[in-house]
């Protein structure tokens, strides 16, 4: 049996009947098990241009210390909007689950 | 000291549930159980039975009320059939998810249409998929003793259970029971908070939205939940059996030491059953009869064993699945015995739908049927006394 999202606690690990027993814990749930695909973003095309960034419904791109752009896949859906926007094509769609 | 008095099988379920000092009850009458909740208000408005009696408006409030005060770690109870158990269905899967150990007894009655107010299995073949456990009583004893044996279950396998017994048959029929010392079923069940789900110190969210993400666990939960109470029924009911003195398995055989053709069946017509099989032997025929007394978790390793050597097995189905491979109980049976070495033939039965009596004839047809599907096959499912 393949796993996608392994981060994701296993059903011996939930607590009984699906109770939810400390408070905040939206943070830790994963909104984007439905994702068909993810952006991968080459870096050495990327112009660091932020258009992925503006242009993401989500959020899901997140600049590191040094610029850079990433994908915070806990929140990507997988819309592909960011790989139509990229101006330099540094994005490409890859599929989940195969 | 143990009791002999003379009741009807819904009072011995009053009884029991009086014994089991229960907190709340949530009561909406319906016939034939109505005189279960009447009983218990009797109990409780005379002061016998401290616990919280709650009048609702339908059995869906009734089984919602019990979800709520369960969740606060009350021992709770309700009762109901038919029409009833139909209106709780969404609700009964959120009382096994959400493992609350509500007790119900549900007293067998056919469903709608046409109106029927009597004894068949339809109400409770049509919850098999709730998760909830099933408790089949064939008299007025065992729906005492089941019902007590439920509260244990259900507290230990923090499981809803359902203690079944026949429309009028066993609800209605007086009969001697005995009632044990309520200190012993204190002892058997002690009144112990069960854990507080809902309360401001230990807050807890309960019934949340389970998305794609976790739904499929969740559901598991309860799935495994109901696997392993398999030991735990088991266990308890040995308990039960040496503590009061009684010999409760999950499936009870008669005649199946040598029995060639045996019938399946739930519920008080073991009785009948039984008689027939004994005269039949009487005159060398080699029958016998099963009857399950635990229907969830389904005893399938029991029943393998029980049936070894056997050629035909008859299931005596009192529900229908129209338009199925098979009726509820006849399925249940064939997927359980499909691994067997040697494979019985299975014959179909359906008898007894909407409180038509099953008389003496036609246990003598079904061990007939069976016989023959042990020489040739078995045949088409047999509706017995059907009119043409």
């Amino acid at each position: 049996m393949k796993c996608v999202r392994t981060t994701l606690k296993g059903w011996r690990e939930i607590p009984e009947g699906g109770t939810i027993t400390e408070p905040g814990s939206s943070v830790n749930f994963d909104v984007t098990a439905w994702r068909t695909s993810s952006p991968l973003i080459d870096q050495n095309k990327c112009t660091k241009c932020g258009l992925c960034f503006l242009y993401c419904p989500d959020s899901a791109i997140e600049i590191d210390v040094d610029g850079n752009y990433h994908v915070n896949l806990s929140y990507c859906k997988g819309c592909g909007i960011c790989a139509k926007e990229c101006a330099p094509k540094a994005i490409t769609m890859v599929k989940e689950g195969h | 000291m143990n009791k002999k008095v003379g009741i009807s099988g819904n009072y011995a379920v009053a009884y029991a549930v009086k014994m089991a000092d229960v907190d709340m009850i949530a009561a909406y009458p319906i016939t034939p159980q109505t005189t279960i909740v009447e009983k218990l208000s009797e109990f409780v408005a005379n002061g016998e039975l401290d616990a919280s009696y709650m009048n609702v408006e339908s059995e869906h409030s009734a089984i919602s009320a019990c979800i709520g005060a369960s969740l606060t770690g009350a021992r709770v109870f309700t009762a109901t059939s038919s029409q009833g158990l139909a209106l709780m269905h969404e609700i009964l899967f959120m009382a096994s998810a959400l493992r609350t150990p509500i007790v119900m007894a549900n007293v067998n009655r056919a469903l709608s249409a046409p109106l029927n107010i009597w004894n068949d299995h339809s109400d409770a073949m049509a919850q098999r998929d709730s998760g909830w456990i099933q408790l089949w009583a064939r008299s007025a004893q065992e729906s005492f003793d089941d019902t007590i044996e439920a509260f244990k279950i259900a507290e230990e396998t923090r499981l809803p259970v359902m203690v079944n017994l026949d429309g009028y048959i066993v609800s209605h029929m007086y009969e001697p029971v005995e009632l044990p010392d309520e200190e012993d079923v204190r002892k058997f069940i002690p009144s112990r908070p069960l854990e507080n789900r809902v309360s401001i110190k230990n807050a807890h969210a309960v019934g949340v939205v389970g998305p794609p993400e976790y739904y499929y666990e969740m559901k598991y939960q309860a799935i495994d939940a109901i696997e392993r109470s398999r030991h735990k029924v088991k266990e308890i009911e040995n308990d039960f059996n040496r503590r009061f003195g009684k010999n409760y398995r999950e499936i009870e055989a008669y005649g199946m030491e040598d029995a060639e053709a045996a019938l399946i069946l739930m519920g008080s017509i073991f009785g009948s059953a039984k008689e027939i099989a004994n005269d039949l032997r009487g005159k060398g025929r080699k029958v016998g009869v099963v009857s399950l007394r635990v229907f969830r978790p389904f005893p399938a390793q029991e029943l393998r064993e029980a049936l070894d050597g056997v050629k035909a097995v008859g299931v005596v189905d009192r529900a229908t699945t129209p338009g199925g491979s098979g009726n509820p109980l006849y399925t249940e049976i064939a997927t359980a015995l499909y691994g067997m070495p040697e494979r019985p033939a299975i014959q179909g039965f359906v008898a007894g739908l909407g409180g038509r009596d099953m008389r003496e004839d036609d246990f003598r047809l079904m061990y007939s049927a069976t016989e023959k599907a042990a020489r040739e096959g078995a045949g088409r499912c047999i509706y017995v006394g059907l009119r043409e």
